[in-house]
């Protein structure tokens, strides 16, 4: 059972999916079997999952996507983080992203 | 707003229309012809050659071509390539071609006869799934009516070995048949066996209107095909096994799309390209005419296709015997002439097929959109004539809007 999301990590890309821009759509491309529900397929983001997405470096600490993204976008803070929370909820449970680590840990 | 049920990804379905919103990238799916080498030799097949033809197999793209061809076509934002032949699996490189068609995340169909599928592959295709179905051809029930086609002994035991591979490894696939004097008497038999394959959700497709050589190579090859080729009554009859459904569609398509094509030979190409197992970028697979094909060894896919396609897209023709039918003719996007017919039959780009024009207008006449010895062609006032036809027609196209579903509960922040 995956780890629950925490603001206290970093979070990237799987490597068992390719990640894609093309004409400013993010297309996240399962590799290995067992990435995505039932079937494996193609996915794409919303306009929020872009803004998420794009933060996610592996590095920052999910609590500092949150700031950012909270400076760049007029939404109250508790829910950016709701939103994030919930897209990484949904992609890790799709096994996309993997925890990178805490900043403690770096 | 909503909060209904947040969801920030949504699946993208294979041949899903709706996924660009703002632009769309200069190609969408790329068919690729790994080799025209076969180890089948079916009676019908308009491309194979000899599976041991060394001639052919050193004019071959090598990997690292095929390989560079794909990176790039993936730049230009493909997401979906599909690997045909020939016999793709012929190539004993195909995994690797495969592996790096897959880690540029692009989406993989093969176009196979399955019958060179090993166990490693079928493992491969379990481990890293191709994202869209196998189309596997199943060209005989019994291995007397394969032979008959396919002129391999072997070819009926390594279709079930290859399918046995596919299902016990998970693999999804879907099968093609083809109506031809061997196989003509076993469709229903068939259809009832695709029934209880996984991967099937409707009847097979079945090839039942023969090309040509498109290599325009073998004379005596094309007269077999002719002499295959069905009558119009024939086909009218074979469709029409697909019950009413089947023909309130075409009703539907010729209430949409009618209309004469004019003098523009290419109002079909969209944003889909080919290339040949020698590295020649072409408009479709099956147009090999020198004018519309591009050598991606002498200038790249994007020059391809953003300087090279746009000049064929452009192409107009002076044929009179072209413009006074196909040019006048409103049921035009109905008829499989086009370009590549003709280049495979007449050695040109605005010949008409006439055997085409036959199918076409026993079509016409099967759904009641001309009379019984019209010709498309000769009518003026051909609107009037869809128009009055199509009022006793019921049903309508019925085709989704692109683009009319979103994420379910999105929310979208406003910028500051």
């Amino acid at each position: 059972m995956e780890s629950p999301i925490s603001l206290d990590f970093a979070y990237g890309p799987s490597e068992d999916v390719v990640v894609r821009e093309i004409e400013g759509e993010i297309i996240i491309v399962p590799l290995v079997s067992g990435i995505g529900d039932l079937e494996d397929e193609l996915f794409t983001l919303n306009e929020t999952g872009r803004a998420i997405w794009r933060k996610l470096d592996g590095l920052k600490p999910l609590r500092v996507v949150v700031s950012e993204l909270a400076a760049e976008f007029d939404a109250p803070a508790d829910l950016i983080e709701e939103d994030t929370v919930g897209l990484l909820q949904e992609l890790a449970r799709r096994k996309m992203i993997i925890r990178k680590g805490s900043a403690s840990e770096r | 707003m909503s909060t209904a049920k947040k969801a920030f990804s949504k699946k993208v379905p294979s041949g899903r229309a709706g996924l660009w919103k703002a632009g769309r990238p200069l190609l969408a799916r790329l068919d690729f012809e790994l080799t025209e080498r076969c180890n089948n030799n079916c009676i019908h097949c308009s491309v194979n050659l000899p599976a041991g033809d060394e001639e052919a197999r050193r004019r071959e793209l090598a990997a690292a071509e095929i390989k560079n061809i794909l990176g790039e076509a993936a730049s230009l934002g493909c997401l979906s390539v599909r690997f045909t032949g020939g016999e793709p699996l012929l190539r004993d490189d195909f995994e690797e071609i495969y592996i790096a068609a897959r880690n540029l995340g692009l989406r993989v169909r093969i176009f196979t006869n399955a019958t060179l599928l090993t166990p490693e592959l079928a493992a491969l295709l379990k481990k890293i799934p191709p994202l869209g179905k196998m189309e596997v051809s199943v060209y005989g029930m019994s291995a007397e009516s394969a032979l008959a086609v396919t002129g391999n002994p072997d070819s009926h035991e390594a279709l079930r070995r290859g399918l046995a591979l596919l299902l016990s490894h998970g693999v999804p696939f879907e099968v093609k048949g083809a109506v031809l004097p061997p196989t003509k008497d076993e469709l229903d038999r068939f259809e009832a066996w695709t029934r209880d394959l996984p991967g099937m959700t409707a009847l097979p497709s079945c090839a039942m209107l023969f090309d040509l050589r498109s290599r325009r190579d073998q004379a005596a090859k094309n007269d077999e095909i002719r002499r295959l080729r069905m009558e119009p009554q024939e086909y009218i009859q074979l469709e029409s096994r697909r019950g009413e459904g089947q023909k309130a569609e075409l009703r539907a398509f010729v209430a949409r799309f009618a209309g004469p094509g004019g003098d523009r030979l290419f109002p079909c190409l969209v944003d889909t390209a080919s290339v040949d197992a020698y590295g020649h970028f072409q408009v479709c697979l099956s147009l090999r005419h020198p004018d519309t094909v591009y050598d991606l060894k002498k200038g790249s896919l994007r020059n391809a296709i953003e300087e090279f396609l746009p000049k064929v897209r452009e192409m107009r023709t002076a044929n009179p015997a072209y413009l006074k039918r196909c040019g006048r003719c409103f049921l035009k996007a109905l008829c499989l002439q086009c370009p590549a017919k003709s280049w495979a039959e007449h050695g040109t780009l605005d010949t008409p097929v006439e055997y085409f024009c036959r199918i076409t207008h026993a079509q016409a006449v099967s759904i009641g959109v001309l009379d019984e010895g019209e010709k498309a062609w000769t009518l003026t006032d051909w609107q009037a004539r869809v128009a009055e036809r199509a009022a006793s027609w019921k049903n309508g196209s019925g085709a989704k809007p692109e683009g009319s579903e979103e994420c379910e509960g999105e929310r979208i922040w406003k910028a500051r």
